[in-house]
């Protein structure tokens, strides 16, 4: 599904990623871990396109395409979503409306028809109610004024309505209270099957109680420096980063 | 036709008092008291209004033009502009749409203007455009039983000699601008509205009704007026793409609101703003203002300008009345090399008086814009209060944006707040729309008509939508 091989990332000319590489399959659900300012956010800025990055080397295939010559919106009509660590808002705009546009992008990408009112509407109500959310929520403006919370549950929304092949979701259980962490875990487990893959940038074990992940990954200093199965997160819980960092080192 | 031949003609057909048949429908460029006698003429006017029209010439020959907007155009010459010309005939308009510029016709199809009023619009000569005659007809019956009068203001000044000379130039005076003494002398056609006492007008009045009809374009005159407990509402303009040969339009709108009174005016400007180089696009000076001077009346404006390569404009309200209302909202964009110098003026007289500010201005390209805005409480205007917001967006890094306002407060128990704030176009609200699938183009669509919302609900339902549609004509190519 996503091939990264040896790849090296500058901002305004400082290195930040330095020789990444990763593989996800079709049906796999990845964690990244690691210290704060490690990189995790600018690898999946660069995979989903973002401007005011520089790819000095190395490469990244989406089912076999380049993705680096792609736009962010090609991208995403492609099957990339990016859950956002800080979603954005957007005055003015009504949340109805961006789910809409972006569903008939997705469709007209696919030679689809827009879907009819009533049936969109449907859809919507329906991982709306998925996601116990009120559906005043439909009518705010983009993001403007939600909570913290109700921002990641907002980025699920986006998701389930998507359906994309590939979601990177960045710290999307932060902020979360409990009841909201099991809301937005459901909301991503419904979305797990053999033909779609997630990865989830996270600081903390416990939401791989609810997603568990097939493979964990700890990225530091622009490096994936070790990779395990899910017993990989409780040892980092326990014990730090500064072990992987020393063991990498050596 | 010769000079001399002509002021000739023009005294001849002056004491006759009217004109029947004139080969000529344009007169020579330059401006005199002759050319001024013959628009009158033409215009079959009473002594009076001619009167009116050569004291106004007289006047604006001592008066210099403005030079304060923040805005660059070359001189204009006035000798060099002809004032007058005639209503094109059927003879010399497109026959059908096959005859119009295709390209006018793919932006009519981008702003969804339904086909019959393509051809309307497009200046096909009306005998030929389907039904549109029985659909004034009906709705100048409907008016008429209600007691209102909506007719073109020289049919007005024929008809309704003492209203106009009660209410014209009672709101703008003659010597209240260069451009305004300058449309006093010359003004060609325009609009006139009167809702009689206890009568809210059972339609929305809009000028598209009489577009084409007459070729009212260069120096419009609007007047109108709303006596006790009446309402109107009346939109001006249409967001098909205006294309005029008369670079020059300086036009004059009056409102006048009596007790209890309620004035709602929307205009959708889009004149021709020129090539991308701002080469032929339109010069628009409009001088518009509204007077409260009833207790608890109310005007409110709302506009949206995308249109022309220069443009100077303040709708202003003077809030005579005891708690009258004075609203101004505004949605003012400018792309490539266009201009725009626009605002308002909320003069607080009455006891009481609010007034309620929202400009909304966006600029792309190489465009610049400045909202100049005056909030004046007079001494009189005990507890009187003023809401300004006034916000830019700017998108791209080669435009600007400049906000003036002033605030003039002789009355200490009034309340002015005034918010203002700028910003570009969030590379970070780009890049998430972009990444839900939604192209460029499309996501600063919609960023950009979720920064109007607030305007674009006080417009009409379907001019509502038609300004969306607008707006995204007007940036396209403003990114990338
Ligand atoms: N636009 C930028 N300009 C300068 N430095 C940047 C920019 N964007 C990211 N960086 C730097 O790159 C490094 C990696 O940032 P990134 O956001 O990818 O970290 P992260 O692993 O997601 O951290 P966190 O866990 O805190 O979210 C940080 O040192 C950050 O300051
Ligand atoms: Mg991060």
């Amino acid at each position: 599904m996503l091939e990264v091989k040896d790849l090296r990332v500058s901002v305004e000319d400082k290195e930040i990623l330095k020789g990444l590489n990763l593989t996800i399959n079709p049906g796999e659900v990845h964690a990244i871990m690691g210290p704060n300012g490690a990189g995790k956010s600018t690898l999946s800025a660069v995979i989903a396109g973002r401007d005011g990055y520089e790819v000095t080397s190395g490469s990244i295939t989406f089912e076999g395409e380049d993705l680096l010559e792609m736009d962010i919106e090609e991208r995403a009509r492609a099957g990339l979503l990016l859950g956002f660590q800080y979603p954005v808002e957007i005055p003015g705009v009504k949340n109805v409306y961006l789910l809409k546009a972006a569903l008939n992008a997705k469709r007209e990408h696919l030679g689809l028809p827009e879907l009819e009112a009533p049936e969109f509407m449907k859809l919507v109500r329906e991982k709306l109610q998925f996601m116990k959310m009120d559906s005043s929520f439909l009518h705010r403006s983009v993001n403007e004024g939600f909570s913290g919370g109700e921002k990641k549950r907002n980025e699920i929304l986006q998701m389930l309505i998507l359906e994309p092949k590939l979601a990177l979701l960045d710290e999307i259980d932060s902020g979360l209270d409990i009841d909201a962490l099991k809301i937005v875990s459901e909301g991503v487990n419904s979305l797990r099957d053999a033909g779609r893959s997630i990865v989830m940038v996270t600081h903390y074990q416990r939401l791989l109680d609810y997603i568990v992940p097939d493979h964990i990954h700890v990225l530091s200093d622009g490096k994936i420096i070790k990779s395990g199965d899910k017993s990989l997160a409780f040892e980092l819980e326990k014990r730090g980063y500064d072990w992987v960092i020393e063991e990498a080192a050596q | 036709m010769a000079n001399q031949e002509m002021e000739q003609l023009v005294r001849r057909e002056y004491k006759q008092g009217f004109v029947t048949d004139i080969e000529s429908d344009t007169v020579l460029p330059g401006l005199n008291e002759d050319v001024i006698r013959f628009i009158s003429a033409k215009k079959e006017e009473p002594q009076w209004m001619l009167d009116w029209r050569l004291a106004a010439f007289e006047q604006w020959k001592e008066m210099t033009e403005p030079e304060w907007a923040h805005v660059n155009y070359p001189t204009i010459d006035f000798q060099a502009i002809s004032f007058y010309s005639a209503p094109k005939s059927s003879d010399d308009r497109p026959k059908s749409l096959d005859e119009v510029d295709p390209k006018l016709l793919e932006t009519y199809e981008k702003l969804g203007i339904p086909l019959h009023e393509r051809a309307a619009l497009a200046g096909v000569a009306m005998d030929m455009v389907f039904d549109s005659v029985s659909v004034t007809t009906t709705f100048k019956k409907q008016l008429g039983e209600a007691g209102v009068i909506f007719c073109s203001i020289s049919e007005a000044i024929r008809e309704y000699p003492e209203l106009i000379k009660q209410y014209l130039g009672s709101v703008v005076p003659v010597m209240d601008n260069y451009y305004a003494a300058l449309n006093a002398a010359v003004f060609s056609d325009g609009s006139f509205v009167f809702v009689p006492k206890g009568v809210t007008c059972p339609m929305e009045l809009s000028t598209y009704f009489r577009i084409n009809a007459e070729n009212t374009g260069q120096f419009e005159r609007t007047l109108i007026i709303c006596e006790e407990d009446a309402q109107v509402s009346y939109l001006e303009g249409c967001t098909a793409p205006m294309r005029d040969e008369n670079q020059l339009h300086a036009a004059v709108v009056e409102l006048v609101a009596l007790e209890n009174a309620n004035i709602k005016y929307s205009t959708v400007q889009n004149w021709y703003p020129g090539d991308e180089e701002g080469k032929g696009g339109i010069y628009n000076f409009v001088t518009k203002r509204g007077e409260c001077r009833g207790d608890n009346s109310k005007i409110s404006w709302t506009q949206v300008e995308t249109g022309s390569a220069v443009t100077w404009k303040y709708p202003s309200c003077v809030l005579k009345g005891k708690n009258s209302v004075g609203e101004f909202y505004s949605v003012a964009v400018t792309n490539n090399m266009q201009q725009a110098d626009t605002g308002t003026k909320m003069i607080h007289i009455g006891e009481g008086s609010r007034s309620t500010i929202i400009s909304k201005g966006i600029s792309a390209g190489r465009s610049d814009q400045s909202y100049r805005g005056l909030v004046k409480i007079l001494p009189g205007a005990k507890g009187a209060r003023n809401f300004t917001q006034c916000d830019s967006l700017l998108i791209g890094d080669q435009c600007g944006a400049h906000t003036f306002p002033y605030q003039e407060i002789s009355n200490s128990t009034a309340q002015v707040e005034h918010e203002a704030t700028t910003s570009k176009i969030g590379e970070d609200q780009l890049f998430y729309c972009r990444q839900r699938g939604i192209s460029e183009e499309d996501a600063v669509n919609m960023i950009v008509n979720g920064f109007c919302k607030d305007v674009f609900k006080e417009l009409p339902m379907e001019f509502a939508v038609e300004a969306e549609a607008l707006l995204n004509v007007s940036l396209e190519g403003a990114v990338g």
